[in-house]
């Protein structure tokens, strides 16, 4: 068994069928990219892993342990649902830090609450426990080069900035799998580089990633493994080198070719 | 009737607008903020519910509705429930509430989906994302528009006197039947000087959460 199983997902939004069978695997430390044309469905499958959309069907399991099952996922409790959330990281196109807080508070928000309604930890404990995060906060940030912004608030710094916090945020919570949906999209062209820069960084650190991306000579170096997406359906899948230079399927090959003509 | 007198009276009918005002945001604020959770309701029936309610009290003037609270009673059961200054206070709750509920609703509605998710996703609760998320930037969106109505309750305070409650204006129209016409003029200056705290309050309260955008 793979450290990533997804099995049959399906997903409607009213009579619209989004997705349409989705079957894939990763295995651990491994770099999963998606690709396809807009609309084609990565998005809400990147929503379905997050619980932030329910499946109409599919079981999704990390390590072993079936984390989503469709079938069940009605009788979830909220508790349980945001334990399952946390297996999984999500760092969004738009990057979502929250306004009101500075780069540092962003990045401990969450686990520090996660401590502090911890009822088994005594106050010591609890304070200690803080301590570490935020040293860990600070340590992410060093790692994503933004030490000297930790005082900054989002309103304060670049797109390509605020994208580095917010992928250090969703690594505060050490999810098994960070996912990334178009992480550049939003951004100004001479800004991506950086931001793609951690990401590979983040592999070399044996992450397991999904990346939804429209870069396509990243996907190319970073990815193990590469999904072509259309219409709901996994079109294609393989090694990168093989998709990009040797694609198989129709549908593929206009898409390289139309991705090829941008440039 | 010397000036210090005139002013000791007017001020005496000024306490009575300071309370009639603080009373009202006392129980309106948090009303409103319930008012606007049904208007947001997912629940359909209690959503229609709650928005026309909204709806009747929006549309029916501040007096029609201090006469309903107050002489309603009386009319139905042959006694009055309410004194005057309760109904006073229970009419301008409803009424201010179900206008703070449509800014806090607007506040609430234009707070980004992205957001909550990334909340969501960082495993919050729906509690702790409300609180730490969501809450201080509806405070911020909507501080302009609730400095607005605040302003105007102020001055509405003067339809109390309708079921003759003695606020200032109350007081000034009282000492007209003793052919002084000039402290009516005079009343202009207490609300000016109350509504000029005001500004200055929201205005510093725009300042502190300038430090950054939604
Ligand atoms: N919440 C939603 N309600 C209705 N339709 C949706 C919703 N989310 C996505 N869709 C539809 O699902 C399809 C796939 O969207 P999406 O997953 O965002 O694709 P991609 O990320 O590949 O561009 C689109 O046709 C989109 O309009
Ligand atoms: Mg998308």
């Amino acid at each position: 068994m793979e450290f990533l199983e997804v099995q049959g997902i399906y997903k409607s939004f009213g009579n619209v069928e989004v997705l349409r069978g989705i079957d894939f695997s990763l295995s651990k430390g491994e770099v999963l990219s998606i690709i396809g044309s807009s609309g084609s469905g990565k998005t809400t499958l990147l929503r379905c892993l997050n619980l932030l959309e329910k499946a109409d069907a599919g079981t999704i399991s990390v390590n072993g342990e079936i984390i989503i099952d469709a079938k069940e996922e009605d009788s979830y409790t909220d508790k349980e649902i945001r334990d399952k959330r946390l297996r999984m990281g999500l760092v969004f196109q738009q990057f979502n830090l929250f306004p009101q807080y500075n780069v540092i508070d962003n990045l401990t928000l969450a686990p520090k609450l996660r401590v502090k309604e911890d009822k088994s930890l005594t106050k010591e404990e609890k304070a200690e426990k803080i301590e570490a995060i935020i040293k860990e906060a600070e340590e992410l940030l060093a790692s994503v080069g933004l030490s000297d912004k930790a005082k900054s608030y989002p309103c304060e710094i670049s797109g390509g900035q605020q994208q580095r916090v917010a992928i250090a945020r969703a690594l505060m919570l050490k999810p098994d799998i960070l996912c990334f949906d178009e992480p550049t999209s939003a951004l100004d062209p001479e800004l991506t580089g950086e931001v793609l820069r951690v990401i590979k960084e983040l592999k070399s650190g044996d992450r397991t990633m999904i990346i939804v991306t429209h870069e396509m000579e990243f996907a190319k170096n970073v990815s193990d493994k590469v999904i072509f997406m259309a219409d709901g359906v996994i079109e294609e899948m393989g090694e990168p080198n093989q998709m990009f230079s040797n694609p198989k399927s129709e549908k593929l090959k206009a898409f390289l070719q139309k991705s090829d003509e941008k440039f | 009737m010397t000036f210090w007198q005139v002013t000791l009276n007017l001020l005496d009918g000024f306490g009575m607008t300071c309370a009639i005002f603080a009373l009202t945001l006392v129980f309106a604020l948090p009303l409103g903020l319930i008012i606007s959770f049904g208007s947001m309701s997912k629940f359909k029936p209690l959503k229609a519910v709650v928005r026309v309610f909204v709806w009747i009290i929006r549309g029916v003037p501040l007096m029609l509705q201090l006469f309903i609270v107050f002489y309603l009673p009386g009319f139905l059961f042959g006694s009055p429930i309410f004194n005057r200054f309760t109904a006073t206070i229970i009419a301008f709750s409803i009424n201010y509430a179900c206008y703070f509920s449509e800014i806090y609703r607007a506040g609430i509605e234009a707070i980004p989906r992205g957001q909550i998710e990334a909340g969501q996703v960082l495993g919050m609760t729906r509690f702790q994302i409300f609180t730490r998320i969501t809450l201080m930037q509806v405070i911020k969106r909507i501080v302009p528009p609730m400095g607005n109505e605040i302003i105007t309750l102020v001055k509405d305070t003067a339809l109390a006197r309708v079921i003759v409650v003695v606020e200032i204006l109350f007081v000034a129209e009282e000492l007209m039947a003793h052919a002084i016409i000039w402290p009516l003029f005079y009343t202009a200056v207490f609300y000016l000087a109350f509504v000029g705290v005001l500004t200055l309050l929201f205005g510093w309260f725009e300042k502190k959460l300038s430090y950054y955008k939604v």
